[in-house]
């Protein structure tokens, strides 16, 4: 069980428990992601709300909140009370939104521990609610979203309405107001030049899909986020299950594309990992980028199972802890880009260390 | 992630285009956005959203474009025209005031205009008591229609005595 949330630091100090590689398929699956939007129904929606609207949101949501068992333990922020830093390392941790972390409006966000449940206040909508997986996970994360929103319709009286569902700031959340998401890993896919192919198929039964990060036409990490597109005219359980079965066939497909890889080219394929592991491992200087693509390379290692990498919880830890505001919170401090890439380099260096200490000698490659 | 033009401040403008189905994305800080003539992200997702609903009333002559935009939500006080510009409803009762417009919009967007999820646990009860009514009535209906009026009788039963029932939960739990 997760400890307690006392205050920010404490989340800070280690990566969001979600990510510990635990889930079902999670050396593909990074993580699952349920999100629900909600508004109150006499509040006009956030951003026509006055700011004293905006605080009656934030007192009245908050009020539900105590009430609500699947939230009864946790950590309320408000976003005017938090510096840039703090508030970037939210956003880092997906618990917040770049719209929500400018910090200018009665804005907040409530975290249950484990980071598994939460709540955004005053986003673009009143409430966003959600929850997150590790591996893949939907029906798990849609079922945690639903309890805790009857939880908090229980007292909260929600903008809705028989022929549309849920009404929301923008149209094309109307009706479940669901966003189902995963974050897949596909380096084969993209190694092999078909990742062009099983994106467009993707986007041709209805679901959404786009690069987590990325410059120009290099998709950074090889890491993709599909969701579903359509809130109207199907339930939750329809799009839970579609993104559910169609999430299934990609990591099929991503399989099948690494078994050819090792048996076409595997000296190859193992030199790419190894030599990716080296660098983290010995860096003395390193940015962000080149960390997340390395970072790539080494979880391609660890799930075809090459001894002596470090468990698939560093992989995704190091994703988080070297962005530039966990950082410069870690550090204590604001670093210039050079300090922090020196800084990044001895925080990556130190954790496979420390994985390798933990593995015992065959933790030696 | 820092800016990929200036490498000195945090990226907080991200750009995804697709192109020949080749994705690349660009992350720029506020200042260079600027400078390089980038449009802020709110306001580009503000213009896909009013793409798509220009695309939408395509069809429709200037004049009773204007007309359109003139509608006014009386709750809150926007203008559809304003909608057209940020994609952004007001309030709830928003989707009132421009059902007309916003239904082939919404089927446009889902391909559908028919909740099909969940209600609010707040009214599941009395939502599905009403739907369950409806029911009730439009098959009463039918078998008045068709001179079933065993049948009838057996529904008029029913009905009524769900209406009790409804009474009675009223006055236990006055709201």
């Amino acid at each position: 069980m997760s400890p307690p949330l006392d205050d920010l630091d404490a989340l800070v100090r280690g990566p969001s428990p979600w990510l510990d590689g635990s889930g079902p398929k999670a050396d593909i699956v990074v993580s699952t992601r349920v999100r629900l939007a909600r508004n109150l129904r006499h509040v006009p929606f956030t951003h026509r709300a006055r700011d004293e609207q905006l605080q009656g949101v934030m007192a009245t949501v908050t009020g539900a909140l105590q009430r609500a068992p699947s939230f009864s333990q946790g950590l309320l922020l408000k976003m005017t009370e938090l510096g840039p830093v703090d508030r970037q390392v939210l956003v880092e941790r997906h618990l917040v939104s770049h719209e929500l972390g400018d910090g200018a409006k009665p804005r907040g966000i409530f975290i249950a521990p484990g980071e598994r449940l939460s709540l955004m206040i005053n986003e673009e909508d009143h409430l966003r609610l959600q929850a997150m997986a590790s591996g893949i996970q939907p029906a798990e994360a849609w079922t945690a979203a639903d309890h805790a929103d009857d939880e908090l319709g229980q007292s909260l009286d929600f903008a809705f309405s028989d022929e549309i569902g849920y009404l929301t700031s923008c149209p094309t959340n109307t009706g479940t107001g669901l966003r189902a998401s995963v974050l897949i890993h596909l380096p084969a896919l993209v190694l092999l030049q078909e990742i062009q192919k099983v994106l467009k198929s993707i986007m041709q039964v209805g679901l959404n899909v786009r690069g987590l990060y990325g410059e120009h036409s290099d998709v950074m990490g090889n890491l993709f986020q599909v969701s579903n597109q359509t809130t109207l005219g199907q339930s939750e359980r329809d799009s839970i299950e579609s993104l559910e079965r169609v999430t299934r066939q990609v990591i099929e497909t991503e399989e099948r594309a690494r078994e050819r890889l090792v048996r076409d080219a595997r000296i190859q394929t193992e030199d790419k990992v190894w030599r990716a592991y080296g660098i983290l491992r010995y860096c003395r200087s390193i940015a962000s980028q080149e960390v997340i693509n390395l970072c790539s390379a080494v979880r391609l290692g660890v799930s075809m199972g090459l001894p002596g990498l470090c468990p698939l919880r560093v992989v995704n830890e190091l994703l988080v802890l070297t962005q530039p505001a966990h950082l410069q919170r870690a550090h204590g401090g604001e670093l210039t880009l050079a300090e922090r890439n020196v800084y990044r380099a001895q925080l990556v260096r130190e954790r496979l260390a420390t994985a390798a200490r933990e593995a015992g000698p065959a933790g030696n490659p | 992630m820092l800016c990929q033009i200036c490498g000195k401040n945090p990226a907080t403008v991200h750009f995804t285009e697709i192109h020949d189905n080749t994705m690349s994305e660009i992350h720029v800080c506020e200042r260079c956005a600027q400078e390089r003539g980038l449009q802020a992200p709110q306001a580009k997702q503000k213009f896909d959203i009013a793409d798509l609903i220009a695309g939408m009333v395509d069809s429709v002559t200037s004049t009773e474009e204007e007309r359109v935009g003139h509608v006014q939500c009386p709750r809150c006080g926007m203008l559809y025209s304003a909608f057209k510009e940020t994609g952004r409803l007001g309030c709830a009762e928003c989707y009132q005031a421009f059902q007309f417009q916003l239904r082939p919009l919404l089927r446009r967007i889902h391909g559908d205009t028919r909740h099909k999820g969940k209600s609010p646990a707040r009214d599941g009860e009395g939502v599905s008591r009403s739907r369950q009514m409806q029911r009730l009535y439009d098959e009463l209906q039918r078998a008045v229609e068709r001179e079933e009026f065993e049948r009838a009788a057996e529904l008029r039963d029913e009905i009524q005595q769900l209406e009790k029932e409804d009474k009675a939960t009223q006055t236990e739990k006055p709201r």
